[in-house]
């Protein structure tokens, strides 16, 4: 169990639970408490990928979300996941990792061609060739598309479950490092519900990567004091592993919680894997630290590179040296802490220094500590390939725009830089806050917030954790207090001792003694290879506008999302403009924060649960009798039954033979039921319908159809008057919402003076439509069977009655055109009378049929379907229904329109019938388009479509309906419906769209 | 995602409500009085302000009942909520 | 100006890539010109290309208040398709399909235009009558389409599940071979580029804050950038239409609504069609550089803020995991939302405003992006002529008059 640059002592790991891994084939040690990372930094390993653009060896670079470099493929089969960041996955047993974008292996990758030849591939090289020959664009695509993408996909399902969770809070907190801690804690005395979250495995932030004390004891025994007491308070929820992914709009948070990602164990179905949570929260306090910006050198990618704070993060919280030889470079006093504890760590450490006479307490500390300090100098070039073998480093000028003297060349085996520090203002950005650029800090600060939200701590610019701990408990205290808690014990914040740190001199690109882009590169987006020189020509070229500049280079453009690369880049331009940088602009900051799975996001709404299906109360039954099924809207309706050996067709055609010459039965419940109750009921269906209603008797069944205002057909049904003042209306099954919407926007925004009120009840019935000649034995038999003769219960009219004993509605109308009863009855007992009906009407051979054959029979009879024969565009007239039309009961919805040019023209598409000249069985294609002329090869005028198609048994033949330009006045016209496979068009003859019982006697009798 | 403040209910999800766009575009009294300029008005013509805009909003899944909403489509900030019939109050941005 | 072709990229690579010059230039703008365009996206830049290259009027001056490009040319899902129902939603369609084909080489811009195929899935009998209906008329207005079926589904996009125990089972699909995706910003870029070396003046930061208009007649605009006079002037703004009409005192028959879309972390290849459901709310398609790009729905409020619901996102993922069950695994890397303009035909407006001398080219909803060159070409004839072209003839504002509505939408509703 080698792990050679593992410290003897301290850390954060668990030493006496050894966890053992793979990485690329190789197994490695580690300790629970590591980070993939930092495991791997344990063992040597820095090589860890490869670029995304010019495949270049990476190491690790960070130690935490910003990594942009060390993303790993993580796990196998269908766990598998691409571009993970090995800073953030947490070391478990039996853990396999394997290196990306690299072919064929890590070490030897074939596309590090691409490094070779980066000169001729600069910033948008690829808008400027692949243009010749032109259809080749296809062909170089290929090849891109092979050499670009980063890991790879898993295949097959994901095994794994994922829960969300909406909650509200009081406080919610971003962040658990000094300045989250206090907040939630002062939030949290006050009483206030607090949420806090922190995305690292323990709370504590940077805390936990130094060294220093926090009221007289360890930082980290501070941290176990203040989270003991949090974890004390009932209305305070701690959540680690958890990431702020998106801020919206009225405090709106998502929380991605990495459940079990951390463990060996794969989940075991009943834990999710990861919880969503969607939070409200009356405040926030946003605590998100800041991230350390890279400096822009030579060759700065080198695996053994890396920024230094991460360096301390290694050495203190992980018990990792991440070299035995470092060179510290920096421009500020921070990366002084790195070398430090470097030095205490046992290796040895040189600092460069681009500030000429640094004083700060931090430089005298290492100083005294017999550090060796290059002021006023620059790393010029990093030595290496696959590791930093040393630096060059030469004097630096005063204004940093040019290097001077020799160059001195020092062995090493590690860089840790430092450019300063960026306030994590990515949350705070997506609320739509304010930025300004801080001169001092040289970085973006939070200015002006727009939503309820305050930041805290390194996130609003203030690095000392003294300013720290004081803002996060100002910031907890006013959180509550603004959500309504009286804050009477608040807490003190805690002492520290700190040292007095010096200023910062921004340096935005290190100058290497050439031009840039020569010699090397000076990489600013790591993952993208995105360069100082491509920001130059993005200048050069016009691309000047920053989010030119990010599109044009694909800087921030990669899993990061710019983390580490946007001020960087960003400061570029802006000198090379000769502007400030927050004249230069900035990107905006977009959701989410992290990559956060799509698994996740969907929670539990995947599979049945993704739209559950509606089932009527039969549905049991017409599974136990082989039914197919058609989704329809969310319903799953029987489409038909086929008995064993059966086609579709064959089904088919028994059902519709039945239906005219004995007996069946379809399943209607899903037919939108509103009930429309009160004193202007009436007058509200005539102003919603063409028709009259007012004198619509008692008991008695309307067709209707409804417009939309500009005229056009939107929906039907039949609607029976129940009572005086009371309505029962059918719609479309799809329709039903849409229709209770409409009937409701009229009567609550437009007619508020009318005393109706609409119910929807279409889960309350069960529907079994009986048709055929025998229909009315079968019911009969139920039932009283004088009480549904022509007298007691004439066609279009409705009676309540038992109907195997179970109390129905039973109404007299007819969707097939023969004589059929519709009972209603509970939905509870929808089973049992679909089953007494079955039982009874077994003697006449009753035959229970799906949706085709239904469609089949009412397209005999030349009945539309709404959203079958219309389509929006489609008035009444259109559809030869202008006797649905009342020219006198005055106004109604859609009516206006129709005096409009378009909609008052006679030849519009108008429904037709058609016969199949050539052969009386073929059957049109639902959504073949017809021609009066045919050409040899498109284009060709299209006078109108096939809107309905089918084999009529009953006709004896194919039928269809359709929809042509004039064509109520070419009967007997010959069209062509030309195929898509080719061949002769069909040769179709225009006839009226009534094929069967055109007098309409049947359903009558 | 919003929190609206339904006038019936209090405040609730965005999912909770459906959007009917503009508010206060009364029917025609007398739709054949008019031209068919100022009906295709009636019927399409929308002001989409940028700034403050009214709008109807349904609590579908709630209390069902419609309301309107006084709105900053720019900062998309809800300033008033009001009830159906109720005249738009007068808002700032 | 050079030309960008291998060879100059071998060439300034020689020189370090420091002699390239700028793709256009920044002028100020002139006290008057022939035509402006107001509006510096696609559909903007495009007008004025054409009208320098086929109208031979190059005294023109684009004008754009942000950047070139970033309006819904730079958030849209790039699908490029003419696959549309209508006779004359076909012919400017396919119009603009044919200008795709060699906008790179007419532009000297690679603007990766790739016909990699379009899928267009049905799930439901109603859905697969309507695919029937569109790929017949597609077919006789002479613009490819074709049907498939599950199995071939699965073979095209083998991530699809085609399970027929899915909730909503593939039955089927359409396909528009010749469709596909380009680079978006390249659009913007590439016409900005030809444009500008045609003399077209492209002017970026100034934003119209009036029209000029005398008696009934449009002069010219104030700007921040100070007055513009102009003989015409054609606008192009998309989701600030209302905002310009309203300016020059009309009104519009279009709302503006945020549309969202979002891409994954990415991956090596494994979509190589763009797959689309509307059935589902899905669009979906896997750029060159690996990532997913996915189109969200569209909120129904009215929202300037390039900002969505939510809820649009969580909407869609449940159908996005059923639809392609590996994204499961894969990851939000960004999410952004767009103003789309969107009409109550679903159907673009092009041409004459109640403004004499004032055009407008706007409505273009979720598919603009795909029209970008045939709008173009069509406005520029339109505004070249002050009369519109026939390909724009049928989207006039006026059609909302006599209701000769070209119903894109209707067609998908779903009743039983």
């Amino acid at each position: 169990m080698t792990q050679k640059f593992r410290l003897a002592e301290g850390g954060r790991i668990n030493r006496d639970h050894p966890v053992q891994f793979q990485f690329d084939g190789a197994t490695l040690h580690g300790y629970e408490g590591d980070t993939l990372a930092s495991a791997l930094l344990a063992n040597g390993v820095h090589l860890v990928g490869r670029s995304f653009k010019y495949h270049r060896p990476r190491g690790i670079l960070s130690a935490g979300a910003e990594e942009s470099n060390a993303l790993v493929q993580l796990r196998e089969g269908p766990r598998t996941e691409p571009n993970m960041r090995s800073t953030m996955v947490a070391l478990f047993d039996g853990l396999k990792a394997e290196s990306q974008n690299r072919w064929p292996s890590l070490s030897f990758d074939v596309w590090s061609v691409n490094n070779l030849f980066s000169r001729f591939l600069p910033a948008g090289f690829y808008y400027k060739t692949f243009m010749w020959p032109a259809s080749f664009w296809m062909t170089y695509e290929k090849v891109i598309r092979n050499a670009a993408g980063l890991g790879k996909g898993p295949l097959g399902r994901d095994p794994d479950r994922y829960e969300h969770r909406n909650q509200w809070c009081d406080v919610l907190v971003a962040g658990g490092g000094p300045a989250g801690l206090m907040a939630a804690l002062a939030a949290g005395r006050a009483g206030a519900r607090v949420i806090l979250v922190d995305e690292q495995s323990e709370m504590g932030g940077s805390l936990l990567s130094g060294t220093g004390e926090v009221d007289g004891k360890p930082a980290a025994d501070w941290v176990a004091e203040i989270m003991d007491e949090l974890r004390s308070m009932e209305e305070v929820t701690i959540l680690p592993r958890t990431s702020v992914s998106g801020y919206y709009d009225y405090n709106f948070l998502t929380l991605l919680e990495r459940v079990t990602d951390h463990l060996d164990d794969e989940p075991d179905g009943k834990t999710p894997r990861q919880r969503f949570w969607q939070v409200r929260a009356k405040q926030v306090v946003l605590a998100t630290g800041a991230i350390e910006r890279p400096l822009t050198f030579l060759n700065n990618d080198r695996p053994g590179v890396m920024l230094a704070g991460a360096v301390r993060t290694y050495v203190n919280r992980y018990a990792v040296l991440p070299g035995l030889k470092a060179v510290i470079f920096t421009n500020n006093d921070s990366a002084y802490d790195t070398a430090l504890d470097l030095r205490r760590a046992g290796a040895s450490a040189t600092v460069v220094d681009v500030r000429k006479a640094p004083r700060g307490a931090l430089v005298e500390a290492a100083r005294a500590a017999g550090i060796d300090i290059m002021d006023g100098k620059a790393i010029v070039k990093v030595n290496g390939g696959k590791r930093v073998t040393g630096v060059l480093i030469r004097e630096l000028s005063e204004d940093g725009k040019t290097v001077t003297g020799g160059s001195q060349s020092i062995g090493c085996d590690l860089v840790a830089m430092s450019g300063g520090w960026n306030p994590t203002v990515h949350l705070f950005s997506q609320s739509r806050g304010k930025l300004r650029f801080d001169e001092s800090l040289a970085a973006f600060v939070p200015d002006k917030s727009f939503a309820d939200e305050r930041s805290a701590g390194a996130c609003n610019g203030s690095m000392k954790l003294l300013d720290c701990l004081t803002e996060g408990l100002k910031a907890g205290l006013a959180a509550a207090r603004d959500a309504g808690f009286n804050v009477r014990k608040a807490p003190t914040a805690p002492k520290v001792d700190e040292a007095e740190e010096g200023g910062i001199m921004p340096i935005w690109v290190v100058p290497s003694g050439k031009r840039l882009g020569q010699g090397g590169k000076h990489f600013i987006d790591f993952q993208n290879d995105v360069t100082a020189a491509d920001v130059s020509l993005s200048h050069r070229e016009g691309y000047v506008s920053v989010e030119h500049l990010k599109r044009y280079t694909t800087m921030g453009m990669g899993t990061d999302q710019g983390k580490t690369s946007n001020v960087n880049a960003l400061a570029i331009m802006a000198d090379l403009q000769g502007v400030s940088v927050p004249e230069a602009g900035i990107t905006t900051f977009r959701p989410p924060w992290a990559l956060t799975g799509f698994g996740a996001i969907a929670g539990r709404n995947v599979g049945e649960f993704m739209d559950p299906a509606r089932l009527t109360a039969m549905h049991d039954w017409h599974v136990e009798h082989g039914a197919k099924f058609e989704d329809v809207g969310q319903w799953k309706r029987p489409w038909y039954y086929p008995k064993p050996g059966e086609s579709m067709a064959d089904a088919v055609n028994r059902e519709t033979l039945a239906a005219r010459s004995a007996v069946a039965m379809v399943d209607a419940s899903t037919l939108g039921k509103i009930d429309i109750q009160g004193p202007d009921a009436a007058e509200f269906l005539n102003r919603i319908y063409t028709n009259a209603w007012l004198k619509l008797p008692l008991g008695s069944c309307r067709y209707g159809l409804m417009l939309h205002e500009d005229g056009m057909v939107f929906d039907d049904g039949v609607t029976t008057r129940l009572a005086e003042n009371r309505f029962l209306m059918t719609t479309t099954t799809g329709g039903a919402a849409n229709v209770l919407t409409w009937l409701e926007e009229w009567l609550q925004t437009e007619w508020p003076e009318m005393k109706v009120y609409c119910t929807s009840v279409t889960e309350q019935w069960a529907t079994v439509s009986v048709s055929g000649p025998y229909a009315r034995h079968v019911v009969g038999s139920l039932t009283d069977y004088d009480k549904l003769g022509p007298k007691d219960l004439p066609f279009m009219t409705m009676a309540e009655m038992d109907i195997a004993g179970i109390p129905a509605r039973v109404y007299r109308i007819s969707f097939t055109g023969e004589l059929a009863f519709e009972v209603n009855v509970p939905r509870r007992q929808g089973l049992a009378l679909w089953r007494a009906i079955w039982e009874a009407g077994q003697k006449y051979g009753i035959t229970p049929y799906g949706t085709e054959a239904m469609h089949v029979l009412r397209a005999e009879k030349g009945f539309i379907i709404v959203g079958q024969e219309t389509d929006g565009t489609v008035t009444p007239m259109d559809m030869g229904m202008d006797w649905i039309v009342s020219k006198k009961k005055g106004d109604f919805i859609g009516r206006r329109s129709f005096a409009r040019e378009d909609t008052a023209r006679d030849d519009r598409k108008q429904l037709v019938g058609l016969y199949t000249e050539d052969d009386p069985h073929h059957v049109l294609v639902e959504g073949q388009q017809l021609v009066a002329e045919v050409k040899p090869t498109p284009p060709m005028k299209m006078v109108g479509h096939v809107t309905s198609a089918y084999f009529s048994s009953n006709v004896g033949r194919s039928i269809a309906l359709a929809v042509v330009e004039g064509g109520r006045e070419r009967m007997g016209e010959t069209l062509y419906a030309p195929r898509l496979e080719g061949g002769r068009p069909v040769k179709v003859t225009i006839t009226d769209p009534v094929f069967f019982d055109k007098e309409g006697v049947r359903a009558r009798g | 995602m919003f929190l609206i403040d339904c006038p019936y209910c209090g405040p609730r999800q965005q999912t909770e409500f459906h959007c009917h766009g503009e508010a206060h575009i009364a029917r025609p009294k007398d739709p054949d009085a008019i031209s068919d300029v100022e009906w295709a008005d009636y019927l399409f013509n929308r002001s989409n302000t940028k700034g403050v805009f009214y709008e109807r909003w349904v609590h579908n899944h709630g209390c069902r009942r419609w309301f309107n909403l006084a709105r900053d489509t720019v900062s998309d900030r809800i300033l008033a909520v009001y009830r159906m019939g109720e005249k738009p109050p007068r808002v700032k941005k | 100006m050079a030309k960008y072709s291998v060879f100059s990229l071998v060439r300034n690579a020689l020189s370090y890539h420091e002699n390239w010059q700028r793709a256009w230039r920044s002028p100020d703008p002139k006290p008057e010109y022939d035509i402006l365009v107001i509006g510096g996206g696609g559909h903007g830049l495009a007008t004025a290309h054409y009208l320098a290259k086929e109208h031979g009027i190059n005294n023109v001056a684009v004008i754009e208040k942000g950047w070139l490009g970033g309006g819904n040319t730079a958030r849209n899902t790039t699908i490029v398709r003419s696959n549309y129902l209508w006779d004359e939603s076909a012919a400017i369609y396919e119009h603009s399909l044919k200008l795709w084909e060699g906008l790179s080489q007419d532009l000297n811009f690679n603007v990766m235009f790739s016909q990699r195929g379009v899928m267009n899935l049905a799930h439901n009998l109603h859905d697969w009558r309507e695919l029937n209906r569109r790929v017949h008329a597609i077919r006789l207005n002479g613009v490819d389409s074709e049907i498939l079926s599950a199995a071939q589904v699965k073979a095209e996009a083998p991530i699809l599940n085609v399970s027929p125990d899915s909730r909503y089972p593939i039955i089927g699909a359409s396909m528009q071979r010749r469709g596909g995706t380009a680079r978006h910003d390249a659009v913007a870029w590439g016409y900005a580029r030809a444009a500008d070396q045609r003399g077209v003046d492209i002017i970026q930061n100034c934003e119209v804050t009036g029209f000029v208009i005398n008696n009934g007649r449009v002069e010219g605009v104030e700007t921040t950038r100070g007055p513009i006079k102009a003989k015409r002037v054609g606008v192009a703004v998309a989701g600030h239409s209302s905002v310009l009409a309203d300016m020059a005192g009309f009104r519009m028959p279009v709302e503006s609504n945020p549309l969202q879309a979002l891409v994954s972390d990415p991956i090596k290849p494994v979509l190589d069609c763009v797959v689309m459901s509307s059935a589902v709310h899905v669009y979906i398609s896997q750029s060159d550089r690996g990532e997913f790009v996915i189109g969200a729905g569209s909120d129904l409020h009215v929202s300037y803020s390039q900002r969505g619901s939510f809820e649009i996102i969580e909407g869609i993922m449940g159908a996005l995991c059923e639809l392609v069950p590996m994204v499961s695994r894969m990851k939000m890397m960004r999410q952004w939302g767009g103003v789309v303009d969107v009409t109550p035909d679903r159907s673009p407006i092009v041409g004459k405003t109640p403004v004499e001398g004032l055009f407008i080219n706007c409505g273009w909803g979720t598919g603009g992006f795909k029209g970008t060159p045939g709008s173009g070409h069509a406005f520029a004839a339109t505004l070249a002529a002050g009369e519109p072209n026939d390909m724009a003839g049928p989207f006039s504002l006026d059609r909302f008059r006599t209701g000769f509505l070209i119903d894109e939408a209707g067609a998908a509703a779903v009743a039983h």
